[in-house]
């Protein structure tokens, strides 16, 4: 896996928001064929890392590079950077009411398309795309008929958000906590439409508060945000660890150290 | 500023597509307006002096009357000694081919997708050409007679069915109804006038195309659509005009006259010359629109998408006499740099178990103002009376307005009546989501619009929805991003 190139290289990444430091010096590699784990507690900045790899611009990247693929991705709008192939699972998607989710994912596929210079997908080709890619999250027909997650469970919200990123396929996924509010049954479904997703081109950054999503993807590498810095890195045991113990062991040390 | 505020600032060009000027040689009055002028429209169009008394009778009270200044709008003062108040394309008369058009207007007509020619036209719409003062052409008059449907200019109608003309023409908007009523009732150009008979299904779409031309020239078209019983018709109009920087003044009159079991359906998309980004130039845009269910179980039904216009002071209404009838009003409403629309409707219950429905959406963006204005109002014999109202305003940006005016006057203990109505605003993070999944904010912002109004874009002929989801998309082109 060593021999693998680095998709994402983040070095000394700060990032305030309205004037407050947010994300303090990240530096994060990850390779291609990799997934690694973000975990800390609430308000570490897991969410702001997210953002500021997508590119929302509310969150001001004041010093430090994103490197995806040899690019400097923050000179890049939002949709190239999705056009890209980094893909976002929100941790609180948005309703867009009146857009069928028909619509709304077509109109990003052949965005996508047209980015790459391909034709427009044909409307019977999209839709068998569709047929299949319900079928490995598991996602109820109807949902798809209905508006942009427009009056869905928030478990319904989590496996569409898979259910987009197994139709466009990226090759960078970042999501975050796909898994908060999920029953043991739709963990499992998120859990294994992210590992049908996994191969040696593709890499996934999982951002979870719990370790309980860790069972079913298993991470080569975690991490822990807190107070904005990554402040431990181990492999999945890290995990394990501050499943036992808790956050406040990692807190104590990081606290006592500054 | 945040970068919210700066996103939402750059307001860069949106482009009207219909700006250009057709070169062509127009016969114009002198600016100006006085009984001679009225006399001399009424002379142009060869009418008889019925019409003409009716004309001047109408200018007569219009003098007596100010402009009203109830609506939410700032309209500089018109001056109407300004204005050509009747300007025709020159070798006017009717084309009874196509060799006979000049081939300007015939390209005029095709770059605004309307072909003349009806073996390149949209299956099944039937098309009143309308230039400055005059129809152009109709098209398909011949199939649609054979099922006894009228379907012509109003000009010609005044002169072939005089007695049908005489008959309906101010019996659902006297000339007294309004300032601008009364103003169109004295000067009204041209327009189009439908008739269907009893029991007839009339096969197509009819729709009007108007299009303003010559400089310094206002329009005031006319249009009255008859339906005899058991009858049904689907109608739309469409519009457009040249860029120019002088305000032009343009006052139509609708009316509808609905029998018993009879549906009428009339869908506008109104896309007059909005002005620049900076609000000059522009068409003032002052419609009276009713329609009547006279007989029981009737239907009117009025579609409006409205993008274009500097102002737009429009209130398509009806009364349900009939027992059992049914009125609809469905509207978009989008402003956007320094447009204003004050639109709505008015539902007047009369019959028993009438039924009403009102859907608004108002879009504002830039420094526009947009307003809802609706009148519900039951009388004392309307027992059993419903109506719905929904207006939704959807705000892209901080420096446009939005605003609902809902009136009800009810004099039946057994109406139900229920209103509700929302006020949101684009949401950045809608819009970041879709970035997110490789859409561009323009699209963001199209799907968005288009998804909103959808309840409304739905009512429209499915030919003109998809024109109408661009005109929306283009309306709205840079207010965002
Ligand atoms: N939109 C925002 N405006 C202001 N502060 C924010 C915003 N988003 C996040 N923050 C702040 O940034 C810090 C990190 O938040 P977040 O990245 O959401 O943490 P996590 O995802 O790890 O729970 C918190 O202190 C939070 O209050
Ligand atoms: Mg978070």
């Amino acid at each position: 896996m060593s021999e693998a190139k680095i998709m994402l290289e983040i070095k000394d990444l700060r990032v305030s928001i309205e004037g407050k430091e947010i994300l303090k010096g990240i530096n994060l590699s990850v390779k291609a064929g990799e997934v690694h784990a973000i975990m800390g507690p609430n308000g570490s900045g897991k969410s702001t890392l997210a953002s500021a790899l997508a590119g929302r611009d509310y969150f001001h990247i004041t010093h430090g590079k994103i490197i995806y693929e040899g690019k400097d991705l923050t000179e890049l709008a939002p949709e190239d950077r999705a056009r890209e192939g980094i893909f976002l699972g929100f941790q609180y998607p948005v309703e867009i009411p009146g857009v069928s989710m028909v619509n709304f994912l077509r109109t990003a596929i052949n965005s996508m398309r047209k980015y790459r210079g391909q034709d427009a997908l044909p409307a019977g080709d999209f839709l068998k795309l569709m047929r299949e890619k319900k079928k490995v999250v598991e996602i109820n027909s109807d949902l798809t008929n209905r508006s942009v997650n427009e009056g869905f469970s928030g478990g319904e919200k989590k496996k569409n958000e898979i259910f987009q990123m197994a139709l466009l396929e990226p090759k960078l996924a970042i999501l975050d906590e796909t898994d908060s509010g999920l029953d043991i049954d739709a963990l499992r479904i998120v859990a294994n439409g992210v590992n049908k997703l996994r191969s040696p081109q593709n890499a996934t950054i999982v951002i979870t508060h719990y370790q309980r999503l860790l069972d079913y993807i298993v991470p080569d590498v975690v991490h822990v945000l807190y107070k904005g810095r990554i402040v431990k890195s181990g492999d999945k045991s890290l995990a394990k660890e501050l499943e036992e113990h808790g956050y406040d062991w990692i807190k104590q040390e990081v606290d006592a150290d500054t | 500023m945040t970068d919210q505020e700066k996103i939402l600032n750059e307001v860069t060009d949106s482009d009207y597509k219909f700006g250009f000027q057709t070169n062509i040689d127009t016969e114009t009055i002198p600016k100006g307006l006085n009984e001679e002028v009225v006399r001399i429209i009424s002379a142009k169009k060869e009418e008889p002096k019925w019409l003409t008394e009716s004309r001047l009778k109408a200018f007569r009270h219009w003098q007596t009357m100010k402009m009203p200044q109830w609506a939410h709008l700032r309209i500089p003062e018109i001056n109407y000694q300004d204005i050509i108040f009747y300007a025709a394309p020159k070798q006017e008369a009717k084309y009874e081919n196509m060799d006979e058009v000049d081939p300007e207007l015939i390209d005029t007509f095709n770059r605004l997708g309307i072909p003349l020619e009806e073996q390149k036209q949209l299956a099944g719409v039937a098309v009143d050409a309308v230039m400055d003062s005059v129809s152009v052409k109709t098209t398909f008059q011949d199939t649609l007679a054979d099922k006894g449907i009228i379907f012509c200019s109003f000009s010609d109608a005044v002169k072939n069915h005089p007695d049908l003309i005489k008959k309906y023409m101010g019996s659902v908007v006297p000339y007294t109804d309004n300032y601008f009523a009364a103003l169109n009732s004295a000067v009204f150009s041209d327009g189009s006038f439908c008739y269907i008979p009893k029991g007839v299904h009339c096969p197509m779409e009819l729709s009007t195309y108007f299009r303003i031309n010559a400089a310094n020239t206002g329009q005031f078209e006319r249009t009255l659509i008859v339906a005899e019983d058991d009858s049904f018709v689907s109608y739309l109009e469409g519009c457009t005009a040249p860029m120019r920087d002088e305000n032009q003044l343009h006052a139509a009159i609708v009316e509808i006259v609905a029998g018993e079991n009879t549906e009428v359906k009339y869908s506008t998309v109104q896309n007059w010359y909005p002005g620049n980004k900076e609000g000059k130039g522009g068409i003032y845009n002052f419609v009276t629109k009713r329609g009547i269910c006279r007989g029981d179980n009737s239907k009117i039904s009025w579609t409006q998408v409205e993008t274009g216009s500097a102002v737009t002071w429009k209130y398509p209404s009806c009364i349900l006499k009939g027992n059992n009838s049914v009125g609809e009003f469905y509207s978009v409403a989008v402003t956007n740099n320094y447009q204003q629309a004050d639109t709505g409707t008015k539902m007047i219950h009369i019959g028993k178990n009438t039924r009403s429905t009102i859907i608004s959406k108002g879009i504002s963006a830039g420094k526009s103002e947009n307003s809802y204005r609706g009148l519900v109002k039951v009388l004392k014999s309307a027992e059993n009376a419903r109506n719905y109202s929904q207006c939704d305003s959807l705000l892209l940006g901080d420096k446009c307005g939005a605003h609902t005016f809902p009136y009800l006057e009810v004099d039946n203990r057994s109406a139900v009546v229920e209103h509700e109505a929302t006020t949101s605003k684009i949401g950045e993070d809608q819009i970041f989501y879709c970035n997110q999944r490789g859409i561009d904010t323009e699209n963001a912002i199209s799907l968005i619009v288009n998804g909103y109004a959808k309840e409304v874009l739905n009512k429209l002929p499915m030919e003109f929805a998809v024109e109408a989801q661009k005109l929306l998309a283009i309306t709205l082109e840079g207010s965002v991003g």
